[in-house]
């Protein structure tokens, strides 16, 4: 497999101080019993303050590898870092020590998980859970950890916090534990949070208030967002850029619009038509063929081409680099142009 | 395989039919001397018709009683009181060998394609076990053929038959749990979140197949599922639960272009469409607060304690599913209107 160069990302140039977050050529690998797996295979995107970066992408895809990589939060073994840098202010993350690394997680970049209830510990009340971050890192004392615990749940807009500081996760609503979870990421006031597919576990009238209360967070708070997720829907209300995931790899990196007008990537393009939509009626929901790749065994050339309708011979053999487009996007398909002017249409 | 739809049955006649269906779990408190409490109304007063070879979606948000209702008409769940036929015969009556007679012509595919399924069985055993419960059911000839002809229905292939579900994707299981519910040639398949388990790629696929053995078998379908797109784009007629009661019913278009129900428009309004330019214009209602708890459920309107329209009567008088003068399809809501501009 060849290793692609790092180059330069779409969309913004680099500011005069560098990207806030850029990952650069990230390689992952799950060395398991079975073999070894390759879950990340070159991936580069960056983060700018203030903005949203979804990466979207079906499971297997590795785009929670990719995140749980960035908070130094791999299960190693069987997850090994091969290759690759995390830039954190011009920092290597990579390089530096788990003192370091402690001290950038949570009070730099923090996380939230999609499954709020498993994520919280049962046998201690929230607002013990909230406050231990504040004690432990801030050596804050009970007393002010307990003050500033009721205005992050203020802040994430849980009623009557206060009073429920006492309770204990099962007593939560779903939505309410993911607003809890919300509060304990805010609590370092980190500059990024990481978003992993908060949503996901949570009905629609919920999701949409878990999203409305993260995009007035990330203004209010003027901090940047990588949002994970599978859900294209989701990821066209709230993200600036979209980074596309297959097989450990961003096949196609663009602005929102441009990617839902005219996606450049076969994939891209296949997973717009094979969802359902609820303001298009009478549709046929065209199909992906076939099933994502084993990672232990990713096809020869482009890791899709096997589902691909546009499949060559050149995609067998060479591994296609991300292609610029005019418009200041990425893909990377060996007949990207061909693909987006099919979508225009 | 035949089809098993025969001259006699007319396609659009009535095969299911659900009459105030209630189910209550009790709550109860103590150890020796157990003490009913209180009890969850999972469902509560559900009535719907299911017409031959139509698809009734029942689209609500956790805890509306959407799988108990699965459950009650599968007899996974007794009723507390309510009646339900299937082609004329009471489906919460019937027991032993009648049930199973019953249970041949309504089959159920589950959500999640991973405890489904034996771990322990092979694809062949586990298709073919509808056989040894129903061995009047069972093919004259070779078993092994039907399960692989069934196999082959469903889109896997034949070869696969002694292979262990393990070795199997999300959606090849999915269509395992398909193909199960096919063996006995039903009627009616009761679809419990069939697609919610699977990736975006793969949903499609499972949704295709299911359209395709509809058309082919002419089957009736109750598709219970959370994601209102698939539900649209899937069912002829749309049920819409809120608490254990149904809100509003009515066809597909009734309910996606004109819902009258403010609980209705508001889960409509809620669901991201993947257009960042089709969804600026479109007016999205914010709920506030979360589901009541079923164990307690709001006097009245149910859905009151989150509604804008909420009046006096609607903690008094509790709006039955009838036909409103806004739009002529049932809803249960005292100011039932079509939404302006929607």
């Amino acid at each position: 497999m060849t290793q692609s160069a790092v180059r330069p990302t779409p969309a913004s140039p680099t500011p005069p101080g560098g990207h806030l977050l850029e990952v650069r050529d990230l390689h992952v690998e799950f060395r398991t019993t079975e073999g070894v797996a390759r879950v990340i295979n070159g991936v580069t995107y960056h983060l700018d303050a203030g903005e949203t970066l979804a990466v979207l992408g079906e499971s297997g895809s590795g785009k929670s590898v990719t995140a749980q990589a960035i908070m130094g939060i791999l299960d190693t073994p069987p997850a090994h870092v091969r290759s690759g840098q995390i830039l954190y202010q011009g920092r290597d993350l990579l390089t530096q020590s788990e003192e370091q690394r402690r001290q950038v997680r949570g009070k730099e970049i923090a996380m939230i998980f999609q499954d709020a209830l498993s994520a919280l510990n049962p046998v201690f009340p929230v607002g013990w859970q909230i406050g231990e971050t504040l004690r432990q890192r801030e050596g804050m004392s009970r007393a002010d950890a307990r003050r500033r615990t009721v205005e992050l749940m203020d802040l994430v807009k849980i009623p009557a916090a206060a009073k429920r500081l006492g309770d204990y996760p099962h007593q939560f609503s779903g939505g309410m534990r993911q607003r809890v979870m919300i509060a304990m990421a805010l609590a370092l006031d980190p500059k990024v949070l990481i978003a992993d597919e908060p949503t996901t576990a949570l009905d629609v009238t919920v999701q949409a208030q878990i999203m409305d209360l993260l995009a007035d967070l990330r203004r209010d708070l003027n901090m940047a967002m990588i949002l994970i997720t599978h859900d294209l829907g989701v990821v066209a209300g709230v993200a600036d850029r979209i980074a596309v995931m297959y097989a450990g790899r961003i096949v196609e990196h663009a602005d929102v619009r441009s990617l839902y007008r005219a996606p450049a990537h076969p994939y891209t393009k296949g997973l717009l038509e094979s969802i359902p939509r609820l303001d298009v009626r009478g549709q046929a929901l065209s199909t992906i063929k076939g099933l994502p790749p084993n990672l232990m065994r990713i096809p020869s050339g482009c890791p899709f081409h096997p589902r691909c309708p546009y499949v060559q011979q050149v995609c067998v053999d060479v591994v296609p680099h991300d292609l610029v487009l005019g418009d200041g996007r990425t893909s990377a398909c060996h007949f990207a142009q061909e693909v987006r002017d099919d979508s225009a249409r | 395989m035949t089809a098993p739809a025969s001259p006699t049955k007319v396609r659009g006649e009535t095969i299911l039919s659900v009459d105030n269906v209630v189910k209550h779990f009790p709550i109860s408190r103590g150890v020796l001397f157990q003490k009913q409490i209180g009890a969850v109304k999972a469902v509560d007063g559900v009535s719907f018709e299911l017409r031959r070879g139509e698809t009734l979606g029942v689209v609500g948000e956790s805890g509306c009683g959407k799988s108990t209702l699965a459950r009650l008409l599968m007899r996974l769940e007794t009723p507390t009181s309510g009646r339900a036929t299937l082609e004329g015969r009471d489906l919460f009556k019937a027991s032993g060998s009648e049930l199973r007679r019953l249970r041949r012509n309504m089959q159920m595919v589950m959500q999640d394609p991973y405890t489904s399924l034996n771990p322990r069985m092979t694809v062949g055993d586990i298709i073919g076990e509808p056989f040894e419960i129903h061995p009047d059911a069972a093919p004259k000839g070779s078993k092994r053929k039907r399960v692989q002809e069934l196999l082959d229905v469903v889109g896997l292939n034949p070869e696969h038959v002694n292979r262990y579900p393990h070795q199997f994707s999300g959606g090849q299981r999915q269509r395992i749990g398909i193909a199960r519910a096919l063996a006995l040639r039903p009627e009616v398949i009761v679809c419990d979140e069939p697609v919610s388990a699977l990736d975006v790629s793969i949903q499609a696929q499972v949704i295709n197949l299911l359209e395709q053995l509809q058309d082919e078998f002419g089957l009736s379908y109750i598709f219970i599922a959370h994601d209102l797109s698939v539900v649209r784009h899937i069912s002829d007629r749309v049920a819409v639960m809120y608490l254990g009661k149904i809100v509003e019913i009515g066809t597909e278009e009734e309910i996606y272009e004109r819902a009258t129900h403010p609980y209705t428009q508001a889960l409509l309004s809620a669901v991201p469409v993947p257009d960042p330019e089709a969804r600026e214009d479109r007016g999205i209602i914010r709920l506030t607060g979360d589901v009541p708890s079923p164990a307690d459920p709001p006097s009245g309107c149910r859905f009151r304690t989150r509604c804008w329209k909420a009046q006096e009567v609607c903690a008094t008088q509790e709006p039955h599913t009838v036909l409103r003068a806004a739009d002529p399809h049932p809803s249960a809501c005292h100011f039932a209107e079509v939404r302006p501009g929607a």
